[in-house]
């Protein structure tokens, strides 16, 4: 009996790690492959696809890097820095007002800030263009810019006002007891008091900004102000024949996010756990 | 259920009511009652302005806008717009390709659902049975890598692993002796849509199973002690224990996942565009296709209202679901 038991919880841990390694591989693999493929020449590219490249050529990463790559990362660095530092001050301003000041119809200024997480970004695109075209934002960094701060502020806010609730209300008091204005309490105080939210909705909205393709492929046309991920599926049309410099920009786009991830990973679980309302 | 009513609260005139901040509204100033709050602060608005106005301009108005546009036509050619009523919405009815995408949509909805909720449930309780913090750790941000890599680079990386004569899939089932498997994926239109929807199988789940974890994370470890000295196995134990704790998880990731298969554009548009023949078609694509190949606006904005109703309700079953009693342990 015992043996048997024994034997049973035996084999079915073979079965849970069987399962487990075996999805870790069709994880990696992909992706390994990804690697290899940006390493080979384009001929050995249309071979065996599981053969490793017979000596990597680092070149193919150099050459991407010249034929647009370094332009898309160059734009999709400075949008994303910039988008998400707006909408964290945006957003940071907003989910103060929300929780720490007594305004006026709080709920009803509360929903209106929320109410944007329902939102669908497609279901805004033809009006959206058709403001573009007449601002002269069409075809703009400055365009994107205001599209993605604007699309992550409802997500941003809600994070943020779920933990700035959570702030004892002892500190605003003591620091108006001292004199402190509101900006004061704000820069001083409460701010440095939610940096935990504040890294996590950064990571996030890192994420998105750098990964974002909807606004980048329909409010863009010329290669000035493309981004990575509108600029590599542009480079794949292209350039038809080198596919391996596609892989090395296609390598050159994942590779941050996954080192992100990796260095950034216990803010992503709070703030992905948060997400979805807890 | 406030949250419904957001938009007939969205109408521009409030929103340049508070758009016109402070100096308009009166202060309510007075003594303050004992146990009363303290009276509102209409200047402390402007700390809320810019966000208001940014999502004013830029999300609420279009949105209207939309709803509006949906019952014009335009001419492309010299841009005059007419009132055809609800004119666009019964070419939408009669259009086959439209109702192709809505099912694909749903498809997308339900595989999902079946990969990314229960699939992602069951695996993540698998990957906390495994002792070692250290492997727990390790295979969660396996899973997570493709939900880090963007929807456009994995959708171009398994636009090769899907070609017919060198792709890794194709190539894998002609060494197992399985040629007879090997097709084009993407290039015919029975497989199409769901070679796209596998990819985002693998893109997604990790993102799931993450979530997954920490829901069971906390869940008080007493409980599954007492399951075990009750000599309950593992997967009794699962139903038992684990899934009725993680319910509300469960239910809100049901939601937040349908809502996404709703909105998806990213991988169909760099896999297919839609191809071959409209076969992979979803209502976010052929908006586009509407509105920027054959300029259609009306169309096209009568599609969008379709999806913002979809992703309405589902946002409204969402806010229903976190508002029901949360399980206490």
């Amino acid at each position: 009996m015992v043996i048997a038991a024994r034997l049973g919880r035996g084999i079915r841990a073979v079965l849970v790690w069987a399962i487990l390694i075996a999805l870790a591989i069709i994880v990696v693999y992909p992706l390994a492959w990804m690697v290899m493929n940006a390493l080979k020449t384009n001929a050995e590219l249309f071979g065996d696809p599981f053969s490793l490249p017979s000596s990597p050529i680092w070149e193919n990463f150099a050459t991407a890097w010249r034929q647009g790559v370094g332009d898309f990362v160059g734009t999709s660095v400075s949008l994303t820095v910039l988008a998400t530092l707006l909408t964290e001050l945006i957003s940071a301003w907003a989910a103060y007002a929300l929780t720490r000041i007594n305004i006026p119809l709080n709920r009803t200024m509360t929903v209106l800030v929320l109410a944007g997480l329902m939102l669908a970004p497609t279901v805004a695109l033809i009006p959206l263009v058709k403001m573009f075209q007449s601002l002269g934002l069409y075809d703009s960094f400055a365009g994107l810019l205001v599209l993605y701060t604007a699309f992550r502020i409802p997500f941003t806010v809600f994070l943020m006002r779920a933990y700035m609730l959570d702030l004892p209300r002892e500190v605003d008091e003591a620091a108006s007891l001292d004199g402190a204005s509101r900006a004061a309490t704000f820069w001083r105080i409460i701010l440095p008091m939610s940096m935990p939210i504040i890294a996590t909705t950064i990571v996030l909205n890192v994420l998105q900004n750098w990964n974002e393709y909807l606004f980048a492929m329909i409010f863009t046309s010329g290669s000035g102000v493309q981004t990575l991920p509108v600029g590599l599926s542009d480079l794949m049309s292209k350039n038809g024949t080198q596919y391996p410099v596609v892989f090395a920009g296609m390598v050159i786009a994942a590779v941050p996010m996954v080192v992100l991830f990796f260095a950034c990973q216990r803010y992503f679980v709070r703030g992905l756990a948060g997400g979805v309302g807890k | 259920m406030t949250a419904l009513q957001a938009p007939t609260e969205l109408r521009p005139t409030s929103l340049e009511e508070v758009g016109r901040g402070p100096a308009h509204v009166s202060r309510r100033r007075g003594p303050v009652k004992p146990g009363a709050r303290a009276s509102a602060s209409a200047s402390g608005l402007i700390w809320l302005l810019p966000a208001l106005a940014v999502l004013a301009v830029f999300v609420y108005w279009p949105l209207i806008q939309n709803i509006l546009f949906s019952f014009l036509k335009w001419n492309i050619y010299s841009g005059e717009q007419t009132f055809v009523g609800g004119d666009n919405y019964v070419a939408l009815a009669e259009d086959p390709i439209f109702w192709k995408a809505l099912g694909n949509n749903v498809w997308y909805a339900v595989i999902s659902v079946v990969f990314q909720v229960f699939g992602a449930l069951v695996l993540a309780a698998i990957v906390e049975s495994v002792r070692r913090e250290r492997w727990r750790k390790a295979l969660r941000a396996i899973y997570f890598i493709p939900s880090a890599i963007s929807l456009t680079v994995a959708g171009l990386l398994f636009y090769f692993v899907y070609q017919p004569q060198t792709g890794l899939l194709n190539v894998f089932f002609d060494n197992l002796g399985l040629g007879q498997l090997s097709q084009a994926w993407l290039g015919h239109e029975s497989t199409a849509i769901f070679a796209i929807i596998a990819m985002s199988q693998w893109q997604g789940f990790g993102y799931s199973v993450l979530l997954f974890s920490v829901a069971l994370q906390r869940i008080p470890q007493e409980l599954y002690e007492a399951a075990q000295i009750d000599g309950i196995g593992p997967v009794r134990r699962f139903f038992d224990v684990s899934l009725p704790l993680v319910r509300e998880m469960t239910g809100l990731m049901m939601i937040v996942t349908i809502s996404g298969a709703f909105q998806v554009f990213n991988e169909v548009m760099v896999m297919t565009s839609g191809g071959p023949n409209n076969s992979s078609q979803v209502l976010g694509t052929w908006l586009y296709h509407a509105g920027f190949v054959t300029n259609d606006f009306g169309s096209a904005a009568a599609i969008g209202v379709a999806i913002f109703v979809i992703t309405l309700l589902l946002a409204a079953a969402q806010l229903a679901y976190s508002r029901k009693k949360r399980v206490e342990w």
